[in-house]
Parts: structure tokens; sequence; C-alpha cells
């Protein structure tokens, strides 16, 4: 029998995730829609006018779409401990980093990424000036790898749990706070005509970090949750 | 050294120990904040800018500065938990996260309270003040995890996890609010003098800090205490105990 190397193996456990994901088509849409939702919400708190729209406009699509993805990661280990998948995952010889680290990177992919490619979208509906929209993009794009991370960490401490919902939302939104401020500010700086690449730069440190350490507590806290 | 920290991190013996330590640190932690804070309410000159509205700071220095170096306490017995499966760290941690969010929330109180008089306003988005928010929201998660859990000891790991996750990001929090601080324009208010603090009005200061820090440890040493009989209930030595007393 032949043995995969590290990145074949990491490859193939990418496309389990993406194959199981990709045959609950409505599931990956739901995200996008409480996206469209939330953002419609907003001009109808707020008033239709278009200065105060545009003026808040990089602080709403960024705040919404860190719920999407906080909404999304509820799901992200369920499916897979209710089927007891979760458990031939840890007896499994694989590394539990590479498997989480898979898990968390088709997260993302699943849902950040279309949320950053349907974010201009919002961002003209909400008045936002173009200026901003390169900013938006890099900033979702990057700043969305990190909340899937910090939400893993949420989604692997509550999978046991018979109401994680709330409690998720509790443990993870304290830890986004970093990645909302670099990330709204990287958008409102764009539309102010300064320069983006300080928050953005940031970004892509944080993500870089939790790529390479969010895998162990993610790991250690389905250990946790699958031992009760 | 092993066998001692074996010894020493055993509930029973715990139980034993803090028992002895218990009173004097109750001792200390109630002269240092009767003297301290009668001394800084009473006796300490008025600021010159403020007049009497700073005295506050007796209580809000004191319990924010415990706030903060209670959630590294906890964090670190998390990691002695996750690293040796000491039983005694997690309970450390269960036991530390409802006095922390207390002091925080005595914290943000007594800030407010002084902000009125010195800023003309109860609540201010600065820097210091949210990082201390998010703080006290840090500290609910770990409570409401360990609420969630029917199992204690899973529950335990889970809460140590999750406050080393905190404790990684605390940092990286403080650092964005600042950051987010000055980014934003700050309004016109600020910090009345921010010239260092007079030695007389530093010495009751020092006092209340210790009996503040006395009081962290009075408070999570009963704490403690009382979650291993809870847990050890099924020994024989717990029923020992409670026989006796009961007779």
């Amino acid at each position: 029998m032949k043995t995969l190397g590290p990145i074949e193996l990491a490859l193939r456990l990418l496309r389990r995730e993406l194959t199981v994901s990709l045959r609950r088509r409505t599931e990956l849409a739901n995200p996008l829609f409480f996206f469209l939702i939330v953002c419609t919400l907003f001009p109808l708190g707020l008033g239709p006018s278009p200065q105060i729209l545009a003026e808040l406009a990089p602080g709403i699509l960024w705040i919404v779409a860190l719920l999407s993805v906080l909404m999304a990661s509820d799901a992200l280990f369920k499916g897979d401990f209710d089927d007891g998948t979760l458990e031939q995952i840890l007896l499994s010889p694989v590394p539990l980093y590479t498997t989480v680290l898979m898990k968390t990177l088709a997260h993302w992919l699943l849902t950040g990424v279309p949320l950053t490619l349907l974010s201009p979208l919002l961002a003209l509906m909400l008045q936002m000036p173009s200026e901003g929209l390169g900013a938006l993009l890099l900033s979702l794009g990057c700043g969305s790898l990190v909340l899937s991370f910090i939400a893993a960490i949420g989604a692997a401490l509550t999978v046991g749990l018979k109401r994680g919902g709330v409690l998720l939302s509790l443990l993870v939104l304290p830890l986004f706070v970093p990645v909302l401020i670099f990330g709204s500010a990287a958008v409102q700086r764009a539309v102010a005509g300064m320069d983006a690449s300080s928050p953005l730069a940031l970004l892509a440190a944080l993500a870089l970090f939790f790529l390479a350490l969010a895998p162990f507590a993610i790991g250690g806290a389905l250990r946790v949750s699958l031992d009760q | 050294m092993w066998a001692w920290f074996h010894k020493w991190s055993s509930p029973r013996w715990f139980y034993q120990l803090s028992g002895r330590l218990l009173p004097w640190l109750a001792v200390i932690s109630a002269v240092c904040l009767l003297v301290g804070v009668a001394w800084g309410l009473l006796y300490v000159p008025p600021d010159y800018k403020q007049g009497n509205s700073f005295r506050i700071i007796y209580i809000h220095v004191p319990a924010a500065a415990v706030a903060m170096a209670g959630y590294m306490m906890m964090a670190i017995a998390g990691a002695i938990s996750l690293v040796w499966r000491i039983k005694l760290a997690d309970m450390v941690v269960k036991c530390a996260a409802p006095i922390g969010a207390a002091l925080t929330f005595l914290a943000l109180v007594t800030g407010a309270i002084w902000g009125k008089p010195t800023w003309g306003t109860w609540w201010v988005w600065d820097a210091r003040i949210t990082s201390v928010l998010v703080l006290f929201f840090l500290y609910i998660g770990i409570i409401a995890l360990y609420e969630a859990f029917e199992n204690k000891e899973a529950a335990g790991r889970a809460c140590a996890i999750l406050a080393l996750v905190g404790a990684v990001n605390i940092p990286i929090i403080y650092w964005s609010v600042e950051w987010w601080y000055s980014l934003h324009q700050p309004a016109s208010i600020s910090f009345t003098g921010e010239s260092s603090i007079h030695p007389s009005m530093l010495r009751p200061l020092m006092l209340t800090i210790t009996g503040f820090y006395a009081f962290f440890g009075v408070a999570l040493l009963m704490f403690v205490r009382n979650e291993i009989l809870d847990r050890e209930r099924n020994t024989r030595w717990v029923r020992e105990l409670v026989t006796a007393a009961a007779r």
C-alpha cells in the first residue's frame, strides 16, 4: 500500500471536505442570503440617505460579514460529530492538525470567499464610494480567514453541547474585535483616499498567526468535546 | 521536587494547606483594605483639579489591576491543567472566572462614576475602557462555557483552552484597540494631568492594591475549597471531614 505524502494527504482531506459540503448546496447559500438580508435591514433602520449610508457602509459590511461567518461556523463540526465521523478522525493516524486545518480552510473557501465576492454588490447598494472596493475585497478575503479560524475554535468547544448557538457567539465575538478593527479601518482609509496597506498587512499577519496556531486549539477543543 | 508538586496539587493537600493559609490572607486583605480606604478617603489631600472625586481610584485602580492579573493567572492555571492534567488547575480556572468578572465589572462601574464629574459623561469609547469591556466579555464567555457542560471535568478543560486562547488574544485585542483609538481622532476629553501621582496619594493606593490582591486570593481559595468538596464528595476524606464537622 502506498503511503501519501503530507501535501497529497492534505489535498485529499480538503477535497473530501469540499465534496461533502458541496452536496448540501442550500446550506452553502444560507450565509450569503443572511449577509444580503441583514445588509438590507440597515437602510431600513437608518434611513435611505446616501450620505449616511456611504459613511457607515465599511463598518456595516464588515460587521454583517463577521456575523455571517459566525452563523455558518455553527455547522462546521456538527455533521461530523452527529454521524460519528469526528471520532474516526480522532482515531485515524492522520495528524489532527492537518485534518482540522483542512476542514477550516474548506469552511473559509465555502463561506469567507463567496462572502468576499458578494461584498462589492452590497457595497454598491450601500452607496460606498468605489475607491474602497479593492480594500474591501482584500480585507474581507484575508480577514474572513482569521474569522474562520477563531470561529472554528468556538465551534469545536461547543460542538458537543445541545444548545451551542448563542454560547458560540459569546465565546467568539470578543475575539473578533481586532479583525473588525483592522478590516473596517482598511476600507475606511481607502474610501478616504488614504493608504490602506498597514491595516491590510496587519490582517495578513493575523491570518498567518492563526493559520499556524489555531489548529492546535481547535484540535484540543475537539478532543475535549468528544471526551465528555 | 516533583513529589512535592504532586502532593501539593492533590485536592486533599490543597484543602488542608489552604485552610491554614486562609485566615492569614483574610487578615492581610481586611487590614490593607480598611486602612487603605480610610486613609485614601479621609486623610489624603484633595486633588487640585479633580477635588474629591479622584478618591474613587482607591477602588477603581486596584479592581482593574487585579482583574487583568486575574485573567493571566487563570490562563496560566489553564495551561497547567492542559499540560499536566492537574484537576486542581482547572478548578482554579473555573473559580477565578466569576471573581475576575466581578472585579472587571467593578472597575467599569467605578470608572463610569468617576467619568461623570471628570469628563462630563458616563461612558467614553476610550481605548483603555474598551479593552476592559472586552476583558469582561472574555470572562463572561468562560463562565457561560463552564455552565453549558454537563460533565464538569470536560467543562474544566474546555475553559482551560478558552482561557489560553483568550490570553494569547488579549495583547492583540489591547493593541488593536489602542490602534483604533489613535486612528479615530480622540474627543476633546483627556486625562486631567498625566503627571505622576503624588506620594501622599500613592501610599494608600499601594495598600488598597495589596488588599485587592489578597482579597482575590481569599475569594479564590474559598471558591476552590468549595469546588474540591463538591467534586471529591465521594472520597473518604471528604466524608470524614463532613461527619466530623456534623458531630
